[in-house]
């Protein structure tokens, strides 16, 4: 096992300075996920602006892969909309699902290219997933909250 | 008496791979222990040779079934000091041994009453309380620990009163090691009328329990964390408090007269044994404690105290590491948990794996505990009869290594 693979220098660099981090004011929803079977916990505030996802603020505690994974989310969610969201949520739980078979568009994806790698590693896709799921959830009560 | 490890080791052939480049080193034996050949080979001639269903089966391979069945039972009843083989209830797993305590016990709770357990508790010492508690509008309260993870008797004279109905302890932590003062608790809630329930999941596999003088009325324990198969737990109750007790899953077997109304119930243990039981499972626990026997259940239990001391000095040299719970190898198991400043416990469980050392990483079913010692969760080694003093090196090598990959680049 090729640990470098899965600790890109992407994600250490996340997770050594994590962007976004602190719960701030606006927000429409907070939600906390957990990952029970490590412990990992997840506070995180949406704003929306219309159809536009204007914040995403958060306070966590976990390992490298789920702090990093937060951080990334957070630099390529904020100010897209929605939908597009939506598209990327799908994208990336298929490359995650994808055991290392799947290369993403770095142009789409940014920084969260980076997890590829860590899909290689069953163990651990749950952790690069809690900021995602945790969001999709969050921009899902805040819309039907809208309506 | 002193083990000899390496030829203990001879008969564990997984401790003999590898895990990528590296040799496995197994220090997740508080998590499963690993199984010697005579467990897999017992449990493979039971299956290829006897196998039937037991007390309904009427031919000779069901009576020879239920005989290497029952012969389990009495033989876990003669390890653990029963005074008969019905005291020994079969169940799945530790958990449900306890859930079967806090149901039957339970049973009898009315608003006002209290139980007692610790914040050290595994879930599976808690939860199960919490619904006996909740459908009986009874009080959970529970003993704190000490900073140091000792369980803190300060208050007991105000937790154990006369509105005590049950105390619930573990017998040694599953995260800090601890070892509680079983006897002594348990005589001053007899003195109130508790019935003392012990877990002792964690204790079982390393030292030689004697139900008759520890002080509990009921006590657990799981097969597969003391070189026994999974889905095999024991629950173990005093006769006459067994014999109290109400049934607790339905079904065959339990009952006695069964009439489109109403059911009279079995006298234990099989009052407790709804449904088929895990017949090969049982089976294999009664070889593995042959086996443990035949090792040496004190040789057993100094090999214990010789690695958990000798793991307790490596870890606490390595810069960077702080212990949850005590750091003497004094009243405690072999457990050891800690944390490495500023990296989360599953990220020192990779590096760790990357280089063949099995550990585990995360709060070990004890979410409370970990909060009360002011950890999100923790990383912990945890050692059997097989492990050595040079496994315990590599893991202290790989921890420096960790701190430092994950340290500034």
């Amino acid at each position: 096992m090729n640990l470098d693979e899965l600790y890109q220098s992407i994600i250490l660099d996340h997770y050594r300075e994590k962007h976004h981090s602190g719960l701030r004011e606006p927000f429409d929803v907070e939600v906390h996920h957990v990952n029970p079977s490590c412990g990992d916990e997840l506070t995180l505030r949406v704003q929306l602006d219309g159809e536009t996802i204007a914040d995403v603020s958060y306070e966590g505690e976990g390992c490298s892969i789920s702090q990093a994974s937060t951080s990334v989310l957070g630099d390529l969610i904020i100010g897209k909309d929605i939908e597009a969201f939506g598209t990327l949520y799908t994208d990336f739980l298929e490359m995650m699902q994808s055991k290392g078979a799947i290369t993403p568009d770095e142009d789409r994806f940014e920084d969260a290219i980076a997890f590829a790698g860590v899909s290689k590693f069953p163990a651990r896709v749950k952790c690069a997933l809690l900021a995602w799921s945790a969001l999709r959830d969050a921009v899902s009560q805040a819309t039907d909250k809208e309506n | 008496m002193s083990l000899d490890v390496q030829r203990i080791r001879e008969e564990f052939p997984v401790l003999h791979r590898t895990v990528g480049e590296y040799p496995l080193i197994y220090l997740d034996s508080a998590n499963t222990s690993q199984k010697p050949r005579a467990v897999v080979e017992a449990l493979a001639a039971h299956y290829l040779e006897r196998n039937a269903n037991v007390a309904r089966a009427m031919h000779v391979l069901g009576a020879e079934a239920t005989e290497a069945y029952e012969g389990a039972r009495a033989r876990i009843a003669r390890f653990i000091g029963a005074e008969a083989p019905e005291e020994v209830v079969f169940t799945k797993n530790a958990s449900e041994a306890l859930n079967l305590a806090a149901n039957t016990l339970g049973a009898r709770l009315r608003p006002g009453d209290e139980v007692l357990i610790s914040v050290m508790e595994h879930h599976s010492n808690i939860v199960p309380w919490q619904f006996a508690c909740e459908r009986a509008g009874a009080t959970l309260r529970w003993f704190d620990v000490t900073d140091d993870g000792r369980l803190d008797l300060e208050n007991i004279d105000d937790l154990i009163n006369e509105r005590t109905r049950v105390v619930s302890l573990t017998h040694v932590s599953n995260v800090v090691g601890t070892r509680n003062p079983i006897t002594a608790i348990a005589e001053k809630a007899h003195t109130v009328g508790a019935v003392m329930v012990v877990d002792a999941s964690q204790s079982a596999p390393h030292e030689r329990l004697d139900v008759t003088t520890l002080g509990g009325d009921l006590l657990t324990f799981t097969g597969h964390k003391m070189c026994g198969p999974t889905g095999i737990g024991v629950l173990w109750g005093r006769g006459d408090l067994l014999e109290s007790l109400p049934p607790f899953l339905g079904g065959g077997e339990m009952i006695e007269v069964v009439t489109m109304e109403r059911s009279t119930f079995a006298a234990p243990p099989y009052r407790f044994e709804a449904g088929t039981p895990p017949i090969a499972q049982a089976v294999g626990l009664g070889a593995a404690i042959d086996w443990l026997d035949s090792v040496g259940m004190e040789a057993i239990a100094a090999h214990e105290v010789d690695i958990t001391q000798y793991m307790l000095a490596k870890l606490t040299s390595i810069d960077g590491l702080t212990m949850l719970g005590p750091t003497e190898a004094v009243d405690r198991g072999s457990a050891c948990s800690f944390n490495l400043d500023g990296i989360h416990p599953h990220d020192v469980m990779q590096v760790l794996d990357s280089r063949g050392i099995a550990i585990r990483g995360g709060h070990h079913c004890a979410r409370p505990l970990h909060k009360r010692l002011g950890h999100q969760s923790s990383t912990r080694a945890s050692a059997y009869l097989y492990t050595t003093h040079e496994e315990i090196d590599v893991l202290a090598d790989a921890l420096v290594f960790a701190r430092n990959y994950f340290g500034a680049r």
